[in-house]
């Protein structure tokens, strides 16, 4: 592929640390100093089916990894990524960290609707020990007609989430192992 | 893929490096997997002023208590967030964390010897200009140890988190300063393959934006992944 104006090189990636939170969730940090951003996906005025997911994010010993933060970017109920076409409030953006003792995480927001695929939630993950943060898709057990998953075969199982009640849904993020999540190059 | 150039890998860090050991459990061992063009990485969320208070950029005064200030060097570090085609990025979301003068995270989890500062929190965040500008007021942080070798130390660095206009943009990355000698020793920094990439997140003493008798200044410019498109200027 021809790159005729490419005049700089991105900047090299280092890990987020396991003092994340002071810049990007001070409060889990330990101090307020200012409204977090993030803290509401889908805003007030959100329309859809509201959703829960959670999950913890596995490294390869089998031990929850308990300093990482997640980012969603998500399209709303009528499958459009903001701002345009979605209503007032809605970002489609938000962070989520984890309980520092079991590494558990939870969200809410809003189911998203279909755009070029299956719906799903596009989550990006830092952690210290992660050298470039990681794109994955977290799809609903229902997902069908999707350009992605379809590309993935048996491993395409691994971004689709569990139903554990109504709206309720859990994602198990594995970072390494036999279920290792599909990351993307994206 | 997201209609931007692709992730130039040869510069990026790979994500299992043992010198860096908390890496051995926590990097995907298998290959990454190309995603066609998609709006969903091709979009991404936009701020505005809205979001941030006027003081969020100035580490020296938005957590200190009034008439006092942190303690260390007084500095700023500015720049500006460009795509891989020399063009400003404006209005990208730019945060940043550190720790005190004196090597210190105000973070639950850091039990190191040297004090917290009451003076200093340690975030900053700000939107760049229509330039692509940023600007952060702060002090300079002091060098700390850390366990991943029985005498290891990370050279002084502050902490980005940078938006692009596309999720896939998406980077957060450290900013170190010329001059340190704890930057050839550090494992996290030893994940960068080439010196290049090393010296781009090396931020340079600018004496003409320091403050005389007050602060001085280094620069760090953020490379953003470009937008792949046609050369429309050079077109035969």
């Amino acid at each position: 592929m021809s790159r005729p104006n490419k005049q700089l090189s991105e900047s090299a990636s280092q890990t987020a640390g396991p003092y994340v939170h002071i810049g990007l969730a001070p409060a889990a940090a330990g101090f307020e100093i200012y409204e977090e951003a993030g803290r509401d996906i889908a805003g007030p005025h959100a329309v859809g089916d509201r959703i829960r997911v959670e999950g913890v994010v596995w490294d390869g010993a089998g031990e929850p990894v308990r300093d990482v933060l997640l980012e969603i970017w998500q399209a709303n109920a009528g499958g459009h990524y903001a701002p345009e076409g979605v209503e007032a409030g809605f970002r489609g953006w938000g962070r989520v960290i984890c309980d520092f003792d079991t590494g558990e995480w939870a969200f809410e927001t809003v189911r998203p609707g279909a755009l070029d695929g299956a719906p799903h939630l596009n989550i990006w993950v830092v952690a210290r020990g992660i050298n470039v943060g990681l794109h994955t898709r977290m799809y609903f057990p229902d997902a069908v007609d999707d350009p992605v998953l379809s590309g993935l075969g048996e491993r395409a199982q691994t971004l689709v989430a569990r139903e554990i009640s109504p709206g309720a849904y859990r994602f198990e993020i594995n970072l390494q192992g036999d279920q290792e999540t599909v990351f993307f190059d994206v | 893929m997201s209609g931007l150039y692709p992730r130039d890998w040869a510069r990026q860090p790979k994500a299992d490096t043992p010198a860096y050991r908390t890496t051995q459990f926590r990097s995907p061992q298998r290959p990454l997997v190309r995603l066609e063009a998609s709006p969903s990485d091709s979009t991404g969320p936009i701020f505005n002023h809205d979001d941030l208070g006027p003081d969020d950029w100035n580490l020296l005064t938005n957590f200190a208590q009034p008439g006092e200030a942190p303690i260390g060097p007084r500095i700023f570090l500015h720049g500006r967030v460009l795509d891989e085609d020399a063009r400003p990025v404006p209005n990208a979301l730019v945060e940043c964390w550190q720790a005190n003068a004196g090597g210190r995270y105000r973070h639950k989890v850091d039990t190191y010897l040297a004090p917290i500062d009451p003076n200093f929190g340690g975030c900053g965040r700000t939107l760049t200009d229509a330039e692509g500008r940023y600007k952060f007021h702060t002090v300079q942080p002091g060098a700390y140890p850390w366990p991943n070798g029985p005498n290891t130390w990370r050279p002084a660095h502050i902490h980005f988190s940078v938006f692009g206009h596309a999720f896939a943009q998406r980077l957060i990355t450290q900013c170190y300063f010329e001059g340190d000698p704890f930057i050839p020793l550090c494992a996290i920094v030893q994940t960068i393959p080439t010196p290049e990439a090393v010296d781009g997140l090396t931020a340079k003493l600018d004496m003409s934006e320091t403050a005389p008798h007050d602060t001085v200044a280094y620069r760090f410019d953020i490379i953003l992944r470009g937008r792949n498109q046609t050369w429309h200027e050079n077109a035969a």
